[in-house]
């Protein structure tokens, strides 16, 4: 038993224990960097109301999000009577499980100890693409096993919309991909250190990131991103204005706290997902001494920031969609517009001289 | 010895749940091991090497088939009491076409044995790991390259089945009031008026609306 041990150990046990190490690290600073994520999205929000937000937890309310913690887990979770239990508590696990997993595959720096990621697969962004199509399940499970009216219309409407805008996204991504030429995250921020920019004889800057040769599909991956994460204004998974609280409606404590959890954690995937497929990953703006000094992890936290404050602001700023108008947007405007420019896309670098 | 492991937990796991997908009374929860089955097979895809096979299982399958499924099923008013009723009946039924499939299946292998698989796939020979060819490469190659063709003719055959199922199920209703968009976006602002507020004065145009300024 001993010496099957040792060499299980001499075979995998390190790499296990550096996996493992890593996967550690990877959560427990991406759910600090949540924690205060959510509560610049509540001050982002109340800045736009000119109101304060929260401000007595903490210093500035730097504490809030633990205070919430805090509140959530020691509340005691109702479990409807008519619910179906096991997928009633499975629903938000699953959420929070797959919104997590996610970063599995997310780089957030390259220097020379090596990438800075968990699992460098060479099908990371179909990965996270497949990652991201599993969240509708927590979703659409959650809404039917709570056995009431308004979590079922919010599930079946979750259902519809997360499927429509993983279509166009997978077509958005694939324009990056035309561009890259590999489906791995490390190698797609490494294409952007060469573009347009470095073309006409600069240094390589933020002129080569994807979001200036790709720009309709920059434009269309931020809306299509906060579709898919059912963010407003197309939170009409759980518009309150109509679905009371859609499929949350019967959750309370720890399983409500996995759903919020869930949530933000996939939007802060999709906007390391813009930053990585549009804005140059780790990248600094201007390769130059005191800018490319600068540890990349830093250029890519500050992206991620950006998009996010970008969808902090879509949420205070725009009003919610109609249902059905959200669908035409889906089907009728991103996914034709999307198909153009993957062919646009490929016909440019095939035929495009100088461009391509 | 660990992907070893792996394969009998993936290949137990896949078994199993295929077996409640039949076994399990709520539709829904067929459906829900019917996706833990689709997981798994994902896991034995990545356990090969196909981890492009094993990602576009999970994308195409768990991700939007069976989303729809569940989306119908939910739905589904199912009468539990009688699909049992008939339970008996369809038993004898169910029983003599499984048992057709089972007997085909095993004159065919015991005919071609497990030479069944090599004799395939020397055709077009997986790369080897060392080559530097990923396995979404491979693919490629060999359906948009090699077999380009017969790529774009089932495509093609594909587009006409799903026009005869559009063409079949649509149907244009008259007299239904429908929303034009492009005409309401194209709209001009003239229903918009920028009125000059005098200090202290009133903002409602007596011409317009002389109701208003009585």
């Amino acid at each position: 038993m001993l010496e099957t041990l040792q060499t299980f150990m001499t075979d995998y046990g390190w790499n296990l224990l550096i996996l493992i190490g890593w996967s550690l690290l990877t959560l427990v600073v991406l759910l600090v960097i949540i924690a205060f994520l959510l509560l610049m999205d509540r001050k982002v929000w109340a800045a736009v109301q000119m109101r304060r937000g929260p401000n007595v937890v903490g210093p500035f309310g730097l504490l809030q999000s633990f205070a919430d913690l805090l509140k959530f887990v020691l509340k005691e979770p109702v479990i409807p009577s008519g619910s179906d239990k096991v997928l009633f508590l499975l629903a938000p696990l699953a959420t929070a499980l797959c919104a997590l997993s996610a970063w599995a595959v997310i780089p957030v720096n390259e220097n020379s100890w090596g990438k800075w990621v968990v699992s460098d697969m060479n099908v990371g962004i179909l990965y996270l693409l497949a990652i991201s199509s599993l969240g509708v399940y927590g979703v659409i499970m959650g809404g039917w096993a709570s056995n009431s009216k308004y979590p079922f219309m919010g599930s079946l409407r979750s259902a519809a919309q997360m499927v429509s805008y993983e279509v166009s996204i997978g077509f958005i991504i694939i324009c990056v991909l035309l561009c890259v030429g590999s489906l791995n995250m490390t190698d797609i921020v490494n294409a952007q250190k060469t573009g347009i920019g470095t073309r006409l004889g600069l240094t390589s800057s933020l002129l080569d990131w994807h979001w200036l040769t790709l720009f309709p599909v920059f434009i269309m991956f931020y809306v299509s991103a906060l579709a898919e994460t059912n963010r407003p204004p197309f939170d009409l998974v759980e518009a309150e204005s109509e679905l009371v609280a859609g499929f949350m409606v019967e959750y309370s404590s720890t399983p409500y706290l996995l759903y919020m959890l869930g949530e933000y954690v996939a939007i802060t995937t999709m906007c390391a997902l813009t930053t990585i497929l549009f804005l140059g990953g780790w990248l600094p703006p201007l390769d130059v001494w005191p800018l490319n000094a600068v540890p990349g992890i830093f250029w890519f936290a500050i992206k991620v920031v950006l998009m996010f404050f970008m969808f902090a602001m879509a949420k205070a700023i725009v009003p919610r969609y109609r249902y059905d108008q959200l669908m035409r947007l889906g089907w009728k405007v991103f996914l034709p517009l999307s198909l153009v420019m993957v062919i646009l896309t490929a016909a440019v670098l095939r035929f495009g001289g100088f461009l391509a | 010895m660990a992907a070893a492991g792996f394969f009998y937990l993936f290949a137990v796991l896949a078994v199993a749940s295929g077996a409640m997908v039949i076994l399990a009374k709520n539709p829904v929860h067929a459906v829900l091991f019917l996706i833990l089955s689709f997981f798994n097979a994902a896991g034995l895809f990545v356990l090969l090497g196909a981890e492009f096979l094993a990602m576009l299982l999970v994308i195409v399958y768990v991700g939007a088939v069976s989303v729809l499924f569940l989306f119908v099923v939910m739905m589904l008013d199912v009468d539990f009491a009688a699909l049992k009723a008939g339970f008996i009946n369809n038993a004898k039924i169910g029983a003599l076409v499984g048992g057709v499939v089972l007997a085909e299946l095993v004159a065919l292998f015991s005919y071609r044995g497990l030479a069944l698989a090599p004799t395939l796939s020397a055709a077009s020979p997986i790369p080897a790991a060392s080559s530097g060819i990923t396995n979404t490469q491979a693919l490629g190659d060999i359906i948009y390259t090699k077999y380009v063709f017969f790529f774009q003719s089932a495509g093609l055959i594909l587009l006409v089945a799903m026009i005869g199922a559009i063409v079949l199920t649509l149907k244009h209703r008259a007299g239904v009031k429908r929303q034009s968009i492009s005409e309401q976006v194209a709209r001009t602002a003239k229903a918009l008026e920028v009125v000059k507020v005098p200090s202290g004065g009133s903002v409602i145009p007596a011409a317009k609306h002389p109701e208003a300024a009585e």
